[in-house]
């Protein structure tokens, strides 16, 4: 029976290089931040050995830098640390209110929304507000590192574009300015400790008159992967953000999505409450805007 | 006969004796028990609902190095006879087939195989290398599926009543009760109500895990250290299983991390003595939580249909009740309780019960907090709530129009002495919760709620230390502050103050024969057994003193823990304290203590009225609890503080099963939620503040007046919630859980009606 | 199966111990360390019962593996007391009887310490929200929220 084991690299270029080793080898391997899924996966899903490559120890991945033109958010930093950030919590509210549902206190002291990314669930948390607030994924590997935009880095349950000799050192988001302003919803049965069974992340700017200028829509837990939904975005864009423009965006997020019936909800229910969080997350985008 | 009185002891609210140890984690509970060279075991676990085992080919296994034994059905004997005592019922042959499979595999979770390794990890990965060959039938999954023509059989040879004539079926017993004409009842009704209620299979959701650790001696003699609420009956239950005599096992109950019933039977602890047969090392056995809810005692999913007619001043003139409960693998559904239960509260002329207990590929139905009454009464309640609205009556007075009382003749067969449910309803009408009117946009739902309580045989040995402080030892393991009650009843007798009196749960062979803790009953009759012991004690107290002052026994009064001579006896002598008399016990004739066993009759029957106001968002069908309120009759509170404790807990424990808790299978009866992940208790923030009162109406069977209180706080709030949603939607919601996409569709739906 | 020799500081005292890359920080504590006062109730981060305090912050050691402990203060519930004097929150669990089975005590007392530490006066919702990943099936919370807030009481007139 092959062993697991665990390696610590203290910095990118180590890091890529176990991983690449490893690779070669054709040896599994695992990237370990905050282990909240990894360990339930080691657990209860997938007992089979592999090296753990921890990559909480990289100044890289903690880097948490607030700049004019760009927000950095280091793949290891706790949830909890960003919750704390009062100057992140102004900036990307509704990104901080999504890192901030994920799990417990408990959870929140050790996951990461760069975790949460790479674990590629269909309702991480996180996604939707990510790609809503536009950003983008930076990556080291051996060939050398790589940007991706959000949306495009999960590409099916549980998979992604990252290489087996590659890892996500952090996420990158333009700095929000003027009225700009996001918000995210999920739904969930209890009012904690629940997986979503629904999200929506919206992020819009308005004009000096409250009309809508730019804005991204990304749904979660309704399709394979979380998604960006340009006709909500549409739906918005010149309007003063009302119930109707809402309404019409919300209708835009039920035909995007294409949900199952599991335990969690049925298909009906995923498509009628993933419009009206769409609304109400857009209404939360919007009022925030407008106290900018 | 007792009254409500003045107590010096009791009522009040000191900290618990095993307080300190559970507050800074030196409490030891099932998982931690360790023993020199300890070696692991884990179960191999069915992945099919209903399967026929071929073969087991364990040779793989075997040969990874650190694998001591593997164990399945062939290595236990059959043949195993009795009934087993205890809440749950049922047979010492069933119960050793649903420890380990046999031919069949019945539900996803039924143990089929067990292996002792050098660590658990390895264990686990050995359970990978058991070649199991099934041949996988057909499950049957609902109690509707089951009691139709043609079902699958989930046991080809079970007849309805265990008898031999009649064909195969799943319906393993049918319960009926039956007073007066209920048609003719009907008849002379002005208004008369009918519904079919659905509530799901639930689980305890105990938050520790089964665990036990098992080692033999030279002898075969084996030790089992294990969280139970009954070590009593896990000796007779293991030695029933093992084919052995009770005098071999001993079992020494741990601290038990919550049981509400799913401890009173037992899963691992034949496994662990047989794997330690077979190693010759102790074995200790842990569930994961994925195990406990696939394979340990749920509580029964049912169907229910009531139907109730009155006059149009209330009056009852008639109900019916048709009660099917699934019991899982193995017969015994807490349909009977349910049937009992189901009217309990109301004094009818006129009624018919009939109830099924039916076998279903799922895993078997333990005890569960009032076993089978949230179900009826769930049914009943929410009947009665619609029939308040057709009387256009408050709800409260519907009730008290109806209500048992003392010289009610119970459904059930006896009539009863002083009872609380009149006075929990008239203080539920003047409570300020329920005086301020409902906000708006909100639902208000209430209920009553019913559980018999009982006696069973309880020990307690009290003794007295030479420095005058009392030990109390008896058999009940604590699993909410018992000791805590024990001691306070032992401070009221003896008359000595609370903190000199510590009490001890003693294991099999050093304490006296105790049922389970369970059926609300260890304050009543294992307290009972405390307080015939310090009347022991005082006893043998006053002949002590009597000896010292050379005069009659008789002639010795016991008053606030002092012997004195009784009011005209001509004696000049200071009173002798507890401590005096025990100091000198080695002058007097030797130690002090005292002891009682019985078999406690009488347990007095314990009401609840609970109501709660809620919120229901339209478009994504959540409910908030914005209050609730737990009215109930506790006899006598002995320690208030632990009585409003199990109001609490059990109106939580009452919504959870309400609003989202359920089990979830698929086609096939592979349960997709077995985590905390997916079968949602309630947690913290889904919670108001439960505000409580205690209704003090004595059991006169009880020196204090104890009636258990443990039960009947999970009965009425499934009903509540279900009140309370249909009040503030405008419509019924008939089923539970009353889950967000449930409560959607029912809004969807009735908007479209 | 090759172990990993761990240095770390478990309440302040300085420990060894040789773990198994994939054993958790919970397995060691109890099974390497024996300190059973840390429960499992679930090992999958749900309820709570395994918390104890790593680096400062509150997490679940049924999600953390042993071998991160390394160069690690960690804090369980028994360090909690200072010798035989219980901590604030230890005692007011005991005074409002705020236990019944107890397996969920030590999860809930290092979580509460946690936030008392970080937020003096938490108003009820947030303590709450706080300890919505500590699951308790017997209290129905109402008197752990009353605990806590009188914990909170007591540790500000103290301050």
């Amino acid at each position: 029976m092959e062993a697991y084991a665990y390696a610590r690299p203290t910095t990118l270029d180590e890091a890529v290089s176990v991983l690449a080793a490893h690779a070669k080898k054709g040896r599994r391997t695992q990237i370990l931040a905050g282990g909240t899924d990894v360990l339930v996966q080691m657990r209860s899903v997938d007992r089979e050995p592999r090296m753990l490559v921890d990559v909480k120890h990289i100044a890289d991945t903690n880097r948490l830098e607030i700049g004019s033109e760009t927000v950095f958010i280091g793949a290891a930093i706790p949830s909890a640390i960003l919750n704390e950030n009062q100057e992140l919590k102004a900036l990307l509210p509704g990104l901080i209110e999504a890192a901030d549902l994920i799990g417990s206190t408990q959870i929140q002291g050790r996951a990461s929304i760069g975790g949460n990314l790479c674990n590629s669930s269909p309702a991480g948390d996180t996604i939707p507000a990510i790609i809503a607030a536009s950003g983008v994924c930076v990556i080291a590997g051996s060939g050398g590192a790589r940007r991706v935009a959000c949306e495009d880095f999960v590409t099916g349950v549980g998979t992604n574009v990252l290489g087996a000799d590659e890892l996500l050192v952090g996420l990158e988001f333009p700095t929000p300015k003027g009225r700009t302003a996001d918000g995210y919803l999920r739904f969930i049965p209890r009012t904690e400790m629940d997986i979503a069974v629904a999200g929506a992340g919206v992020a819009l700017t308005l004009d000096d008159g409250g009309t809508c200028t730019a804005a991204r829509v990304a749904i979660g837990a309704v399709a394979p992967t979380a998604l960006l939904v340009p006709a909500a975005a549409e739906a918005l864009i010149g309007t003063t953000v009302d119930d109707e423009a809402l309404a019409a965006a919300g209708a835009a997020c039920t035909a995007a999505s294409s949900p199952i019936t599991d335990k969690r909800g049925t298909i009906e229910y995923r498509q009628k409450v993933v419009a009206v969080l769409c609304r109400r997350a857009g209404a939360n985008a919007r009022d925030r805007a407008l106290a900018r | 006969m007792a009254e409500a009185r003045d107590y010096r002891a009791i009522g009040t609210r000191p900290v618990r004796p095993d307080g300190v140890d559970k507050v800074t984690g030196r409490a030891n509970f099932g998982a931690d028990m360790t023993l020199p060279n300890m070696i692991h075991g884990k179960v191999l676990r069915s992945p099919h609902a209903h399967a026929r085992i071929k073969s087991i080919d364990a040779s793989r296994a075997l040969r990874l190095p650190g694998v001591y034994a593997v164990i399945s059905g062939a290595d236990f004997p059959s043949g195993a006879e009795g009934e087993i005592s205890g809440e749950g019922g049922g047979t010492v042959s069933d119960l050793a087939k649903n420890i380990m499979a046999r031919d069949k595999a019945l539900y996803h979770g039924h143990a089929v195989a067990a292996v002792a390794a050098k660590t658990a990890f390895l264990a686990e990965s050995a359970l990978e290398l058991i070649d199991v060959d099934y041949e996988v039938l057909p499950p049957v999954l609902d109690v509707d599926t089951a009691m139709a023509d043609g079902a699958p059989l989930v046991d080809e040879h079970q007849r309805t009543g265990g008898g031999q004539g009649d064909a195969p079926s799943n319906i393993a017993a049918i319960t009926k009760f039956e007073r007066g004409d209920p048609e003719a009842g009907f008849a002379a009704a002005d208004v008369v109500v009918e519904g079919a209620y659905r509530v799901p299979t639930a689980h305890q959701g105990y938050i520790e895990p089964h665990a036990c650790t098992a080692t033999l001696d030279e002898e075969g003699r084996a030790t089992v250290w294990c969280c139970t609420q009954g070590h009593f009956d896990v000796r007779s239950m293991t030695a029933g299983v093992l084919g052995k005599s009770v005098g071999e096992i001993k079992v020494v109950p741990s601290e038990i991390g919550g049981g509400f019933g799913g401890k009173t039977v037992i899963y691992l602890e034949p496994l662990a003595v047989k794997l330690s047969e077979l190693t010759g090392r102790p074995v200790k056995m842990v569930m994961s939580r994925e195990e406990v809810f696939r394979a340990t005692g749920p509580t029964s999913a049912s169907h229910c249909r009531v139907k109730v007619g009155a006059k149009r001043d209330g009056t009852i003139t008639a109900a019916t009740a048709w009660l099917a409960y699934e019991a899982g693998a193995f017969p015994g559904a807490p349909v009977g309780p349910g049937c009992m239960s189901v009217f309990a509260p109301y004094d009818l002329d006129n009624f018919r019960i009939e109830g099924f207990d039916v076998l279903v590929n799922k895993p078997k139905a333990a005890a569960y907090r009032a076993p089978g009454a949230p179900q009826s009464l769930h049914a009943m309640e929410s009947t009665i709530d619609e029939l308040a609205r057709k009387l256009g009556m408050d709800p409260i007075d519907l009730r008290l129009a109806n209500c048992a009382d003392e010289g009610t003749h119970a459904p059930y067969g006896p009539t009863f002495p002083a009872i609380g449910i009149k006075k929990c309803l008239e203080a539920a009408k003047v409570h300020p919760n329920y005086t301020t009117p409902k906000a708006d946009g909100t639902g208000r739902g209430i209920a009553a709620g019913f559980w018999f309580n009982i006696g069973m045989q309880s020990s307690a040995e009290v003794r007295l230390s030479e420095d005058g402080t009392v030990t109390v030892m008896e058999g009940s393991p604590d699993i909410g502050g018992s000791r805590a009650s024990m001691c306070l009843m032992a401070a009221e007798t003896l008359g000595v103050p609370y903190n000199i009196v510590r009490a001890h749960v003693g294991d099999t062979e050093s304490t006296g024969f105790c049922n389970v803790t369970g059926g609300s009953r260890t304050t009543f009759a294992t307290g009972l057994a405390v307080v015939q012991a310090c009347e022991d004690i005082i006893a043998e107290c006053k002949q002590r003193a009597a000896m010292t002052w050379d005069i009659d026994a008789d002639q010795v009064d016991w008053t606030d823990g002092e012997a004195v001579p009784k009011p005209g006896v001509n004696i000049d002598v200071a009173p002798l304290s507890l401590a005096d008399i025990a100091g000198n016990a080695g002058r007097t004739g030797g130690p002090i203590l005292g002891r009682a066993s019985l078999n406690a009759q009488g347990a007095g029957a314990s009401f609840s009225v609970n109501f709660a106001d809620v919120t229901v968002d339209r478009e994504t069908g959540k409910v908030d609890v914005l209050n609730f309120t737990a009215i109930q009759d506790a006899g006598t509170a002995i320690h208030p503080a632990y009585v409003e404790g199990q109001m609490q807990g059990g109106a939580v424990q009452g919504l959870g099963w309400a609003l989202n808790e359920e089990y979830i299978y698929d086609d096939n009866g592979v349960m997709e939620n077995a985590g905390f992940l997916d079968y949602r208790v309630p947690v913290a923030s889904d919670m108001p503040m439960i505000d409580t009162q205690i209704i003090e109406v004595p059991n006169p069977s009880h020196p204090y007046g104890v009636r258990g209180v443990g039960e009947t706080p999970i009965v009425a709030p499934l009903a509540v919630a279900s009140n309370a949603v249909s009040d503030a939607l405008g419509f019924r919601i008939s089923d539970l859980p009353l889950s967000p996409p449930s409560v959607l569709a029912a809004i969807d739906g009735h908007d479209e009606a | 199966m090759s172990k990993v020799h761990v240095v770390t500081n478990v309440n302040g005292e300085p420990r060894e111990m040789l773990c198994e890359p994939q054993q958790s920080l919970l397995e060691v504590l109890r099974d390497e360390l024996g300190m059973t006062g840390t429960k499992e109730g679930c090992a999958t981060g749900d309820c709570g019962a395994c918390s104890v305090m790593l680096n400062g912050r509150l997490v679940c050691s049924c999600l953390t593996l042993g071998v991160e402990a390394e160069d690690a203060d960690i804090t369980t519930i028994e360090g909690i007391a200072e010798g035989s004097q219980l901590h604030p929150v230890q005692r007011k669990f005991l005074e409002h009887a705020a236990l019944q089975c107890g397996i969920c005590t030590p999860g809930f007392i290092v979580a509460t310490k946690a936030l008392l530490d970080r937020n003096p006066n938490p108003d009820e919702t947030t303590i709450r929200y706080w300890l919505a990943g500590n699951l308790c099936r017997c209290t129905g919370y109402d008197k752990i929220i009353r605990a806590v807030q009188d914990a909170a009481t007591e540790l500000a007139h103290e301050a």
